[in-house]
């Protein structure tokens, strides 16, 4: 019983979570401008990393815990380097 | 799978709630992201999936490994932390990247603001 | 101990990092994580970081408490608003004239306003200590000047300064 419940809750989970990265990756094609795709990006990420906790649960193991600290951590390097670019990049200094 | 047949009712329920409301919130968040019309509306949305959303998805993590392995697991409480404190700096970057670039295309949005005028409304995306 | 340990605060918190990362209390680990985190503060000290000093427990825990139930009833407003737009709300920028000015209550004010949807850090000009901030919903019938004064930076300047 408690399992069927909980393997329910897992599977909606899985599927709420695969379709905000599907919104977020449609924001990253629709654009319009850079820093929207951008900030699409950072929340694909943010979602990738609940949907592998989500995993980890499903699965039983803590495996997935370390990826998920990976994501985030290099999420937001990626992101910060984006953002510096964007700052930077466009004008000749 | 053999561990998950052993939960309490009561624990299976309590996470399957907490793991529903935080991938809704990550959910509505991310539609925010698409509906919302200019750049700084934007940045609100996905603040859903990274304060609540993640919460509560981290807590009924612990709550479902302390139970199935006995013992208490919190190292999650790190994902929370990191995420708690990368954010802002994120948003702030990307904010401020956003704001150089329209000063540089010729539109300042934070233009009226002074002391007397303490508000001003977000201009429409060109 | 100003010399062998500068940052007593922040070398607890590495240490606190490195135990829960190794989920264990063995004495190794301890003693890793203890050099690791005398290490990491004297990082800090070559990188000239302002000294972290907080006083009452009481009021940090007060602080949180109260920035858990900001956090989730924002939530819950931007949850709504998303789901079904009001026609006539005005996203908008506020100026606010601050009275903190230490490095870390400005930090952990940027984690406040960030953590709570609604509202995000644009921009702030140290010259004249004045904080720019980005509102989803200026007709919410209170002044987010106002809002941000009375409820953060009484406690923020209790705790830092």
């Amino acid at each position: 019983m408690s399992g069927q419940i909980l393997a329910t809750a897992l599977t909606i989970s899985k599927i709420f979570l695969t379709l905000a990265m599907a919104a977020a990756a449609s924001r990253i094609l629709r654009g319009p401008r850079a820093q929207d795709r951008v900030i699409g990006m950072d929340t694909l990420y943010v979602n990738a990393m609940l949907l592998l906790l989500v995993f980890g649960i499903g699965s039983g193991t803590t495996l997935y815990f370390e990826v998920a600290l990976a994501i985030g951590l290099l999420g937001f390097v990626a992101t910060v380097a984006m953002a510096k670019f964007l700052m930077r990049g466009e004008v000749i200094e | 799978m053999s561990t998950i047949e052993n939960l309490p009712l009561w624990a299976a329920i309590l996470i399957s709630a907490l793991l529903v409301i935080g991938s809704s919130l990550a959910l509505i968040g991310s539609i925010g992201l698409l509906r919302f019309k200019t750049f700084y509306e934007r940045v609100h949305a996905p603040t859903l999936g990274t304060t609540m959303g993640l919460f509560t998805i981290l807590a009924a993590s612990m709550l479902y490994f302390s139970l199935a392995q006995t013992r208490p697991v919190v190292h999650e409480i790190l994902i929370g932390i990191f995420v708690t404190t990368t954010t802002p700096i994120t948003f702030m970057f990307l904010v401020q990247a956003t704001l150089y670039r329209d000063r540089f295309e010729g539109g300042d949005p934070l233009a009226g603001l002074s002391e007397e005028q303490p508000q001003v409304k977000t201009p429409n995306d060109p | 101990m100003r010399r062998w340990l500068p940052f007593p605060v922040i070398s607890a918190m590495l240490l606190g990092t490195w135990l829960l990362l190794n989920e264990s209390l063995s004495t190794g680990q301890l003693l890793l994580g203890g050099i690791l985190a005398v290490a990491g503060s004297w990082i800090l000290v070559r990188l000239e970081a302002p000294s972290l000093l907080f006083r009452r427990l009481r009021v940090i825990l007060r602080l949180g408490l109260e920035v858990i139930v900001d956090m989730a009833r924002s939530n819950y407003r931007v949850a709504r608003l998303i789901i079904r737009d009001k026609p006539d709300r005005t996203p908008g920028f506020v100026r606010i004239q601050l009275k903190v000015r230490s490095h870390y209550s400005l930090a952990l004010l940027a984690c406040i306003v960030t953590a709570t949807p609604g509202t995000s850090w644009v921009a702030y000009e140290p010259a004249n200590n004045v904080l720019i901030i980005h509102v989803l919903d200026l007709v919410d019938d209170d002044d987010w000047g106002e809002i941000i004064r009375v409820r953060y930076e009484g406690l923020l300047k209790e705790i830092f300064e």
